[in-house]
């Protein structure tokens, strides 16, 4: 006798999301740039939390020993005082990953919300919105970032001391967080015509529970490409601020703002300046490489390809 | 057509009010206020009220900014900080294209920006012009050729392209074309590290050609991967479409197919995407600007921002911020008139 009561007819919300999930890691596979986009990155950001194991101090300044090419004791040289560059670079990493990775935090807590709202009710609420989204793109977001930089350099309240971590994330996300509201509007306004909405209204869910549970894990998809995409995006801002001087203040090391130190010495030692950019390119190469494998993995087209595989 | 263009232009005015509110209040919220960048710390305590006084700053905040907006020639003000007020205003306001004076050279804002402006608008000019005429070959072969060696190394070389920083473009190129190659014939530096022409030796096409290479190469690269990899996309959803297959039925040479069925339908996106680039002709490059010493609006944005010359960076951020927003209407409007599929009510 066979034993019916193991099949499910309906697959139960965590189900389905390991569904989804192991879907795009299926598809995510076969995109071997970003396979090795995601193996790059994860060995830079190994790297940047093992940075303690080194034997040099990132900040102390040892001026017997400045301006030393790269070699077997200083992997890669040291800097005008004396501090070894390998170990900077690497404490620098968890500074330009940290901020970039906030920031993208930051536009995500800002810009979700907005689109979903503007996208779900729709009308007043929709143009106000939008009004504000369109305010913001309409600034030229580096000069901004610039303005914003120079003037929170004067600030000196607790979390947010000289341009910290949380200053340069904080002001990198609000000027970010417009594609993010866009293109979950953009979702919304297709999703909540859709019949299981109107089921799911019918069975009397709030609009929250609907917003949340129904509506926004179909648009996933588009908000984690994009995100991938801001991060990169952010971490490059980071570093042109930090380069311009209006980003992370020395002595803590960014990548922007070691090559801005860089600058007076780079024609004399060349891999002051060669070394932090290279890893800059590195990231913002392997996360766009991975961004790419990501949107071919959630494109909902593809979705159909790999059904007709299965059957 | 004409009620939506009418339409934008009125929605453009409201935003560039609340634009300008916003930037107000920040520069006022700011530590210190706008003064504190005003002579630093070198000013006397007691002089700066009297100092407050000239300025206008001792005026509510509503009151600060219709002067800034509309102007303070038709009311009363205290010229000589002693708190009577006793001539009237001078100020036209930013309506009227008065921006204020620079804190950091006390010249009119307006006439440093136009001093910067024709060096920025010839550097992003050819920038972008010597971006298109890459981009646009690497697009089309990459397209017809999808998969080839060359549509790999392309498409490999668009990726790399929008991932190198320019700031650190720059230093590369300057180290390569100016510390380490030589003009095999003087022995010089093949291209010169910066600036915009030589100081002396006078006026010379090729001494302006060599200071604009490498700002020009710098600034590019990033357009020429953005855009050659938008032009490959662009290309390829149009290459299987039915009306080319007609044209070839029709017995047209392929090259004609391309370049001229296929290639004028690729290129709308681009030609707005093209006038969304626009207001970086205006707003220059800082980072390239400032690395290879190119007396243009971005340095001139650098400068001000390390000193603070709120005057200035408000004056580039408005004008800044409406270029964006009529770049955005062009594009619009441009897309509607080159494709006839696309209405706007």
């Amino acid at each position: 006798m066979t034993d019916y009561s193991s099949i499910e007819t309906t697959l139960s919300p965590t189900d389905q999301a390991i569904d989804l999930a192991s879907n795009v890691w299926k598809r995510f596979k076969r995109h071997r740039g970003a396979i090795a986009g995601a193996i790059v990155f994860g060995i830079l950001i190994v790297l940047t939390v093992l940075a303690f194991l080194s034997p040099f101090d990132p900040e102390k300044s040892d001026l017997q020993d400045k301006f030393q090419a790269p070699s077997a004791s200083h992997i890669l040289g040291t800097d005008a005082l004396g501090r070894d560059l390998l170990t900077r670079i690497l404490y620098g990493g968890r500074i330009s990953l940290a901020v970039g990775g906030i920031a993208v935090a930051i536009a995500l807590l800002i810009g979700v919300p907005i689109g979903a709202l503007a996208g779900y009710y729709g009308g007043t609420v929709d143009s106000i919105l939008m009004r504000f989204t369109d305010a913001f793109l309409s600034l030229p977001p580096f000069l901004v970032l610039i303005f914003l930089a120079a003037i929170l350099r004067e600030v000196n309240i607790p979390f947010f001391q000289r341009n910290s971590v949380l200053t340069i994330s904080f002001v990198i996300g609000i000027l970010s967080w417009m594609t993010f509201a866009r293109l979950v509007r953009a979702a919304f306004l297709t999703l909540r015509e859709m019949d299981y909405v109107s089921a799911a209204r019918a069975l009397g869910s709030s609009d929250s529970r609907i917003i949340l549970g129904h509506i926004l894990p179909n648009g996933i998809g588009v908000v984690i490409v994009e995100a991938t995409l801001q991060l990169g995006y952010a971490i490059i801002q980071e570093a042109g601020l930090s380069f311009l001087g209006f980003g992370i203040q020395q002595p803590t090391p960014s990548w922007g703002n070691l090559i801005n130190t860089a600058q007076d010495h780079f024609i004399k030692y060349p891999w002051l300046a060669v070394f932090p950019g290279l890893m800059i390119f590195l990231t913002i190469i392997s996360v766009n490489y991975i961004g790419d494998g990501l949107r071919d993995a959630f494109d909902p087209y593809k979705v159909l390809e790999t059904v007709g595989e299965y059957t | 057509m004409a009620t939506y263009i009418l339409r934008r232009l009125i929605q453009t005015i409201g935003l560039l009010f609340l634009l300008s509110i916003i930037l107000f209040a920040l520069v006022n919220l700011a530590p210190g206020g706008p003064l504190s960048a005003f002579g630093g710390k070198r000013i006397r305590p007691e002089k700066i009220g009297i100092l407050k006084r000239q300025f206008g700053l001792d005026q509510p905040l509503p009151a600060q900014y219709i002067y800034w907006l509309a102007g303070n020639d038709w009311t009363q003000i205290d010229t000589d900080g002693n708190g009577i007020k006793d001539a009237s205003g001078v100020r036209k306001g930013i309506l009227r294209g008065d921006f204020g004076f620079s804190y950091r050279t006390r010249q009119p804002v307006l006439q440093e920006i136009g001093k910067r402006l024709p060096n920025t608008i010839t550097l992003m000019g050819i920038t972008m012009l010597v971006a298109l005429a890459i981009a646009i070959p690497l697009g089309i072969f990459s397209a017809i050729k999808q998969y080839s060696v060359f549509d790999f190394l392309a498409t490999t070389f668009s990726f790399a392209g929008q991932a190198v920083p320019e700031f650190w473009l720059g230093l590369l190129l300057i180290l390569i074309f100016y510390a380490w190659l030589k003009n095999p014939w003087t022995g010089e530096p093949l291209l010169p590290p910066g600036g915009m022409f030589s100081l002396e030796g006078g006026f010379s096409v090729t001494d302006r050609i060599s200071h604009l290479v490498l700002p020009v190469l710098t600034g590019a690269l990033g357009w020429v991967a953005w855009y050659s990899r938008f032009l490959r996309s662009s290309l390829l959803e149009i290459l299987p479409q039915n009306y080319l297959r007609s044209a070839r039925a029709r017995g047209l040479p392929e090259r004609r197919v391309i370049y001229r069925h296929a290639l004028s339908n690729a290129m709308i996106p681009i030609v707005t995407l093209l006038a969304l680039d626009l207001p970086y002709i205006f707003t220059g490059a800082v980072l390239i600007e400032t690395i290879f010493a190119w007396p243009g609006m971005g340095r001139l944005y650098y400068q001000a921002a390390v000193e603070r010359d709120y005057p200035l960076l408000m004056a580039v951020l408005i004008i800044g911020a409406a270029f964006i927003i009529l770049s955005n209407l062009l594009a619009d409007i441009l897309y509607a008139y080159l494709d006839p599929r696309v209405r706007y009510e």
